[in-house]
């Protein structure tokens, strides 16, 4: 595989994709870099979960390229399972493996994909618990948990894989406004450590202080992107204005 | 009057109907003779211990051959319908409705004096390999349905997070889709096998010796036998001790999945 250090993280090139007939993205151009927080915003319906889900090809893309580090996603000779393995995902319902405690949730892939021994697998997954405040919940099963401590467990079984980019989808939408914040902090100290991340998310607040770029997608083409200051309080745009408008009132 | 007062007086009503027909029965009935034809305790003793030791385990042993055959080919349908491939599709869809739109009975034979004929094979185990290959097939066909319904019950996000950790679409199904949907599947799949393990009574037509009959066959030999119902009434006590704790068992996980939801 020609993976390729010194290429982006993620670039995407011309990326199109229908779903049927309706063009949900209409040529996104999109590159991460090394280490950078990039937040996606926009409206309902814009695509911005379409294009996260393009990344590790959940959704298959209809025309254009997705390279991660370098490897063509879309080449029919690539390992997606091994490509995938190295990014990690982050849904906004949660996703835990219901039938499973926390510790098991956190070692199968560890086991079933990296190959490591149980012991190992345990021994990562307790270091990352820790990591994310949740040590005491090892033996507990997901539906035992609150929102925000789902997420923080789904955010741990991501990290027991140690990606080099981490993809989150409105991580906080489905949680009560009072666990918000834990999570998010938890996302904050990912991204001092230099993780390499994109973030579709509603925080505007954790866009600006976290995020290195913004970029702000409607209707499936991605209208604005810059540091976050230029687009969410100087933006160029009429339909970005709407938009931050719109979601200020709330 | 008040209607409570009437929910009462019809209440009472309805019991001093049950009891005035009890009476009845109790009474025109002819006892002696109904306990001589159904419930000689002579005739029963004699039954034993082979009605237990040879023709329940040979219903159970049946059942649980039929029953593991036909959980395999059913699991492998299941992964067939929901398969991108259409032709694995059409063959699955085909099997289903051919073998849910037959009588057991003659898939029984169809198995067991066609398919030899037809491949020039014998089928090698006797009356249980005949039996487990053909109910086997049945089973399957009503198998298959519930499986695919208990694996598309469990959400999509499933299969995407397993995914997306890097996990092959097989090893997904095998320790994340599959151990949630045999939830669902269990409480059906156990009503399948108390339909099978009466199924098992048409195993009679592949021609049984004296030690391959099981419950049915052995309580009709026995009533031929004797000219007595003796055989049956014990034969369907048998039955009953089998199938009431699994119908029970099935009540039970569906009163905790109710409970869970
Ligand atoms: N699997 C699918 N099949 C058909 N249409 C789909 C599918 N997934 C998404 N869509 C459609 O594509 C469009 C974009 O969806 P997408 O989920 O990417 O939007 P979004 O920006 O993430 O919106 P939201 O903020 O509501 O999550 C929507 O109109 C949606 O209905
Ligand atoms: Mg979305």
């Amino acid at each position: 595989m020609n993976q390729d250090k010194t290429a982006p993280p993620i670039q995407v090139v011309r990326l199109h994709k229908y779903f049927g007939e309706l063009e949900v993205l209409r040529g996104i151009d999109f590159v991460v870099d090394n280490g950078e927080v990039v937040c996606i915003v926009g409206p309902s319906g814009s695509g911005k979960s379409t294009l996260l889900r393009c990344v590790n090809l959940l959704e298959e893309p209809t025309s254009g390229q997705v390279l991660v580090e370098g490897i063509d996603m879309t080449d029919s000779e690539t390992d997606i399972d091994e490509v995938r393995s190295r990014i990690g995902m982050v849904f906004q319902q949660f996703n835990l493996f219901p039938h499973l405690t926390v510790l098991r949730n956190l070692t199968i892939a560890q086991r079933k994909v990296l190959g490591r021994s149980e012991e190992e697998a345990d021994d990562v997954a307790n270091r990352v618990l820790d990591r994310v405040g949740l040590s005491d919940k090892t033996n507990e099963f997901p539906i035992r948990l609150s929102g925000g401590q789902q997420q923080r467990v789904a955010i741990a079984r991501s990290l027991c894989m140690n990606p080099d980019m981490m993809l989150f989808d409105e991580p906080t939408s489905a949680l009560d406004p009072e666990l918000v914040g834990e999570v998010l902090d938890v996302m904050r100290g990912l991204a001092e450590e230099g993780m390499t991340m994109m973030v579709v998310t509603h925080e505007m607040g954790f866009a600006r202080q976290v995020g290195d770029r913004v970029a702000f997608i409607d209707g499936g083409v991605i209208v604005e992107d810059g540091p976050p200051d230029d687009v969410l309080l100087r933006p160029q745009h009429e339909r970005t204005k709407k938009f931050l408008e719109a979601v200020l009132q709330q | 009057m008040k209607r409570a007062t009437k929910q009462k007086l019809r209440r009472w009503a309805l019991y001093t109907l049950l009891i005035v027909i009890a009476v009845a029965v109790g009474l025109l009935a002819d006892w002696p003779t109904i306990q001589k034809a159904f419930f000689d305790p002579e005739i029963a003793a004699d039954m034993f211990p082979e009605v237990l030791t040879t023709a329940a385990k040979n219903t159970i042993v049946y059942t649980a051959m039929a029953f593991a055959l036909g959980l395999v080919l059913a699991l492998f349908l299941a992964l067939m319908k929901r398969s991108s491939v259409r032709p694995y599709r059409w063959i699955a869809t085909t099997y289903i409705e051919l073998f849910r739109g037959l009588p057991a009975l003659v898939t029984l034979s169809l198995v067991a004096f066609g398919l030899p004929i037809a491949l020039g094979v014998r089928i090698p185990g006797g009356t249980l390999g005949k039996g487990t290959i053909g109910l086997g097939i049945v089973a399957a066909a009503y198998m298959a349905e519930t499986i695919r319904a208990g694996i598309e019950a469990v959400p999509r996000g499933q299969m995407e997070a397993a995914r997306s950790l890097g996990m092959s679409r097989g090893s997904a199904m095998q320790s994340i889709v599959l151990p949630q949907s045999f939830r669902n599947i269990i409480p059906p799949l156990t009503n399948e096998m108390v339909i099978l393990i009466k199924d098992t009574s048409l195993y009679f037509v592949l021609g049984t010796t004296i030690i391959s009959k099981e419950l049915t066959k052995f309580g009709n030999d026995f009533m031929s036998a004797t000219f007595n119902g003796t055989p049956l009434v014990v034969i369907a006590l048998v039955y009953l001790a089998i199938t009431l704790p699994l119908t029970r068992f099935v009540a039970q996980l569906e009163k905790r999945a109710a409970r869970a939801r």
